[in-house]
């Protein structure tokens, strides 16, 4: 049997006599099925077997620690101005610090977040960025709101997304 | 033996069939998800249980904990009669089906059927055709307007797949000359199964017993994406369960039918020859029939997750302009055999 082109639309004039008693098409189909059967399963077992994202994913946002324990957030809240779900809230604050200013507050509301990225696209100090973490259930709407005890992650954990942005943003 | 151990050796009969009907339709919905599951590269059920085989106990428990919904518009009595009719259809046709040959256990002879009726056949046509009553019936008292579409197109379906059954099943009646099921199983002695003798009629049987039990290609009465649940879109708990129970009793009866006509019921070729004893004999075409079963009902499965519905104006087409004629034929055919060669 030729290969039909995707163009050509074939109608039941243009069968042949095999394809027209249907049979032979059904033992066809039957055949594909069973070799499908013994294929390699792509399921992936979850709470087992979890799915590790690459550099590229937009998991959770959040704020870049660095290695004296200091964050790079330096409160301009561009990230709280761009956000289109208004899901971040961020207090600023003067510090001794080379930076001056730091985020004595720095709360996003994981109910609202859309996971959208433009916080960390917006950010000129690379401080908040998407991390891997896909895993957020809560159980009531107060924990929804991720201070910055849950926020803040060392910059070691961040390095494959710091790389992507590096390279492609 | 006297009529206390005979009604004894009968209800034991009972409890044994009754029994592993339940267990295996359980086993069947489990089964169903595996196979659906490997057909599209997936894994399926495994969390309960050994490799999720305590699923179906699972599913069943989540339906008896569910609300029963019956609608307002719906006719009480009748809606609550429907589940009962598909359920009592279903488990009643296995009275005459003959699992093996008899068993010999001491003094005792079994046959290894619960009723050896002369009219057997004729009993499995007669309560199949009344399995119709129950989804036309839950598909007018639920009062909506899915319910009844479903209702009427199972109506419509299993009558006009119901004469090419029956034709089918004529040609096997031709040559066993005999309405009871143990004789349709001894006039297929060796390779002279139905399936061999007659393919056509094997076909359309095959075919109209899919149409029967209403499984995919032919599910029109359920057709999910048109018409909600079909006949029981308005169902819910164990009501819903009946009929759910009620469509793989029948996909098991179907293939316990069609073993029995066409596969040559519980004989397993030349298995005379070997010189086994007696019980050794009798379990493995025991088990050979369940085999036979195993596999049809397996071809149950394997077609409902290979091919697509059919349109309701292709289903017609199929059954009376092209079921109908071959099952014609396959009487033809079966009438030049027994002139020709005098089978």
């Amino acid at each position: 049997m030729e290969m039909e082109t995707p163009t050509k639309r074939r109608r039941i004039k243009d069968l042949n006599f095999w394809e027209k008693i249907y049979v032979p098409e059904i033992i066809k189909g039957l055949a594909l099925t069973f070799r499908t059967m013994f294929k390699p399963k792509f399921t992936m077992e979850y709470p087992e077997v979890k799915f590790e994202p690459t550099g590229s994913y937009r998991g959770r946002p959040v704020l870049v620690q660095e290695e004296n324990g200091v964050e790079r957030c330096v409160a301009c809240g561009l990230c709280s101005r761009v956000c289109p779900a208004l899901a971040i809230e961020v207090q600023a604050a003067e510090t001794e610090l080379e930076k001056e200013r730091y985020p004595v507050k720095f709360e996003i509301n994981m109910l609202r977040c859309i996971f959208c990225g433009f916080c960390e696209e917006v950010c000129p100090e690379e401080a908040i960025v998407m991390s891997k973490d896909y895993e957020m259930a809560f159980t009531n709407r107060e924990d929804a709101i991720y201070g910055k005890d849950k926020l803040l992650i060392p910059v070691g954990k961040l390095q494959d997304r710091i790389g992507f942005l590096r390279q492609y943003k | 033996m006297s009529i206390l151990e005979i009604v004894i050796i009968a209800l034991i009969k009972v409890a044994v069939v009754v029994g592993t009907m339940l267990v295996t339709v359980a086993y069947l919905v489990y089964f169903e998800r595996k196979v659906s599951a490997w057909a599209q590269n997936r894994i399926g059920p495994n969390r309960v249980g050994w490799h999720g085989a305590l699923q179906p106990f699972a599913d069943l428990f989540k339906l008896v904990l569910k609300e029963d919904i019956v609608p307002d518009n719906a006719d009480r009595k009748i809606h609550a009669l429907a589940p009962v009719i598909a359920l009592l259809v279903a488990l009643s046709t296995y009275a005459v089906i003959p699992f093996g040959p008899d068993l010999q256990i001491g003094d005792y002879n079994i046959s290894l059927i619960v009723a050896d009726v002369n009219i057997g056949v004729l009993f499995i046509l007669a309560l199949t055709s009344l399995g119709v009553y129950a989804l036309t019936l839950a598909g007018w008292s639920s009062g909506s307007k899915y319910s009844l579409l479903g209702g009427i197109r199972s109506s419509a379906q299993m009558i006009s797949y119901e004469v090419s059954m029956g034709f089918s099943v004529a040609g096997v009646l031709l040559l066993s000359e005999s309405l009871r099921p143990v004789a349709i199983v001894e006039s297929q002695s060796g390779w002279m199964w139905n399936a061999i003798v007659q393919p056509i009629g094997f076909i359309t049987f095959l075919v109209s017993a899919f149409a029967e039990t209403n499984r995919l290609p032919f599910d029109l009465p359920e057709a999910e994406p048109e018409l909600v649940g079909g006949f029981h879109t308005e169902y819910s708990s164990m009501k819903f369960a009946g009929f759910f129970l009620a469509e793989y009793a029948n996909m098991i009866m179907a293939s316990a039918f069609i073993a029995t006509l066409y596969l040559g019921g519980w004989q397993i070729p030349y298995i005379e020859k070997l010189g086994l004893s007696p019980i050794l004999e009798t379990l493995l075409c025991f088990g050979g029939f369940l085999l036979k079963m195993a596999a049809l009902l397996f071809f149950f499965l394997w077609v409902r997750w290979s091919l697509p519905r059919f349109r309701y104006d292709q289903l017609m087409n199929l059954g009376w302009k092209v079921m109908f004629p071959l099952s014609l034929i396959n009487i033809i055919w079966v009438a030049v055999l027994i002139m020709i060669f005098g089978m």
